[in-house]
């Protein structure tokens, strides 16, 4: 087989998942793709956090409410356009996610799944506040309008937010990945396998934690800001406590310290509860539970490990049968 | 003046309820250092079992210690098939598994028993509230009721041998296997005993919140606020810091924030003191040997 880079194949991937979609997909299929960007996104965010720099957040669905907040009251307060309120999105996510994760990554560990927790548990009653209302709708939430595509473009308005949100998420995907794959990216796996080690090293604990918690929560706040757009909609009960754990199912199903991971992930949350539910309205919830057990005794890399496995092994046995030694 | 006395005495109340689970949740931690998230969940799940058992007709307190066979005999089964395999597994492998046993627990009760708020029986009775208007009987009840559970619990493991083994099998499991202290079983035992006292928590705090599957969130909340508010390596901290956390909730709820900021109280307090005072107020600091 002649040696073809792995980088052309990420990018058939890309023009597939562009254009395939506008194609073959209906408008609600269109969305649902839309929403696998946005999930893949935030669980990118998670997987930072937690995979690569090895601190447990269970909060990731605050960071995704601030971005998604964010978006809409800049939308619905001063008309700033959409595209204008990822930024600012990142920002304010991003330094949520500093506030919080400061004192908790003092000490690490269980304090911070408990203090992220807390949050989760807290956002929908914050977004309710009678004080915030003025912008945030309260209880009511707020409604901005998806936007249409611009040049005249002869798409449908869910297919351009498609294509925006793939755009954003392919620029933030590859950011990622080169992050992880840079300097930067070895200290964070050597303070998540051994602490003391990186720090007799000279690996700065503090700073890498704390930079990679701020990236983490922004790149999770961006897909906070997406969904506020692709959904057209904000409320405070869209953002309870069944998001931060359906982030974190993505993230454990998916393979928590992988990048592509994020996307298996994401496509479980986005499809698998829909074929749930029409069994019962509980039955995503047990089928969540069941498979997080199941993914810890069995499979603690997740799909993406499992994938390389078996590509692996593939391999393994390619080598085997032209008869030369494995290297 | 008699309103914040009214506020304290009931928030005392509320207070050994969190009380109850912040001490389960100190249990475990001490004894396998991880957080039981679905502490709260489990409590829940054990008050519907009393439900169920009362609307087939059996009396309160038969009911009551039913539940708590069962819940003991529920936790003893998780810890040994679910958690010993996973007690030397990073903390996202736990995490990951008291997660889902929470929304597995969650789940189940909306699918067996629906999401519709439910009225569930005090036992001890409706009436005038006493001493003045300070307790409601429920109140009262309650807290005898969760204060003996707390005293008991003390006990056991002050002056029994069982709860002596136990607190070696916590403290320092090597040493206690070599004096022939059956640590696995020790950490089961723990695990009932824990899911018990929640399920007692359950069952107090369900008259006043109505039964629904979300209605151990907020309780959960309080229970870590207090747990780290005494210091989550301290029982009597657990206790304390339970108690103290009703008091606030009610004083914050009736003076400062009111009624809609409840849970954002608790994220406060917890993130106060992990800034403040990571060790809580009874809590040795920790430290891992290097």
């Amino acid at each position: 087989m002649p040696n073809i880079p792995p980088q052309f194949g990420i990018f058939l991937f890309i023009v597939a998942a562009a254009v395939l979609p506008l194609v073959f997909a209906s408008g609600y299929q269109t969305f649902q793709l839309t929403m696998v960007v946005i999930y893949a996104l935030s669980v990118l965010g998670k997987n930072l956090v937690t995979g690569f720099g090895g601190q447990v957040s269970l909060g990731q669905g605050a960071f995704y409410a601030v971005g998604a907040y964010t978006a809409a009251v800049l939308m619905d307060q001063w008309d700033v356009p959409y595209w204008a309120t990822l930024p600012i999105a990142a920002i304010t996510s991003g330094l949520v996610g500093l506030m919080l994760g400061l004192p908790a990554l003092r000490l690490g560990g269980l304090y911070l799944a408990l203090v992220t927790f807390a949050l989760a548990i807290s956002v929908p009653q914050l977004l309710k506040y009678k004080a915030f209302e003025g912008w945030t709708g309260g209880v009511q939430g707020i409604v901005v309008s998806k936007p249409d595509a611009p040049f005249n473009l002869p798409i449908s308005s869910d297919s351009w937010i498609y294509l925006f949100s793939l755009a954003v998420g392919v620029v933030f995907f590859l950011a990622i990945t080169n992050l992880v794959n840079s300097r930067i990216g070895r200290a964070l796996k050597a303070i998540r396998d051994q602490p003391l080690a990186a720090e007799a090293m000279g690996v700065e604990l503090a700073r890498y934690k704390t930079l990679t918690f701020g990236v983490g929560a922004m790149v999770t706040g961006i897909g906070g800001a997406l969904s506020a757009i692709a959904v057209g909609f904000v409320s405070p009960d869209s953002f309870t406590i069944a998001l931060s754990l359906t982030l974190f199912v993505g993230m454990v199903v998916g393979g928590a310290s992988s990048i592509s991971g994020a996307i298996y992930g994401a496509l479980f949350i986005q499809f698998i509860p829909n074929i749930a539910e029409e069994i019962s309205k509980a039955i995503p919830g047990v089928v969540y539970g069941v498979i997080l057990i199941a993914v810890m005794f069995f499979a603690p890399g997740g799909l993406a490990g499992v994938i390389a496995n078996q590509l692996r092994r593939l391999r393994a046995a390619r080598v085997v049968g032209t008869g030369r030694a494995p290297s | 003046m008699e309103g914040v006395l009214h506020q304290i005495v009931s928030g005392i109340a509320t207070g050994g309820i969190y009380a109850s689970i912040a001490l389960a949740l100190v249990m475990i931690f001490l004894a396998t250092h991880h957080i039981n998230f679905a502490q709260g969940e489990m409590a829940m799940f054990s008050t519907y079992i009393a439900l169920t058992l009362l609307q087939l007709g059996l009396p309160y307190w038969a009911a009551f210690l039913a539940t708590l066979v069962f819940s003991f005999v529920m936790g003893v089964i998780l810890q040994r098939i679910l958690l010993e395999p996973l007690a030397n597994a990073p903390v996202l492998a736990s995490v990951g598994a008291f997660l889902g046993l929470l929304l597995i627990f969650n789940n189940v009760a909306g699918w067996l028993f629906s999401y519709t708020l439910k009225p569930f029986p005090s036992p001890f009775g409706v009436g005038d509230p006493m001493f003045g208007g300070m307790f409601s009987r429920h109140e009262l009840g309650s807290t005898v009721v969760t204060m003996a559970v707390l005293l008991s619990v003390w006990a056991f493991f002050r002056f029994t041998r069982l709860g002596l083994a136990m607190r070696g099998a916590a403290y320092n499991p090597v040493s206690s296997r070599l004096v022939g202290v059956p640590v696995g079983r020790m950490l089961a035992l723990g695990w009932g005993l824990a899911a018990g006292i929640g399920a007692i928590a359950g069952m107090m705090v369900a008259p006043v919140v109505f039964l629904d599957p979300n209605m151990m969130g907020g309780v959960l909340l309080y229970a870590f606020a207090g747990a780290l508010l005494g210091g989550i390596t301290s029982p009597l901290g657990a206790v304390v810091g339970g108690v103290m956390m009703g008091v606030i909730e009610n004083l914050a709820g009736a003076y400062v924030v009111g009624t809609e900021l409840k849970l954002t109280t608790a994220l406060v307090i917890i993130v106060l003191v992990l800034v403040v005072k990571p060790s809580g107020l009874f809590g040795k600091a920790l430290a891992s040997r290097v």
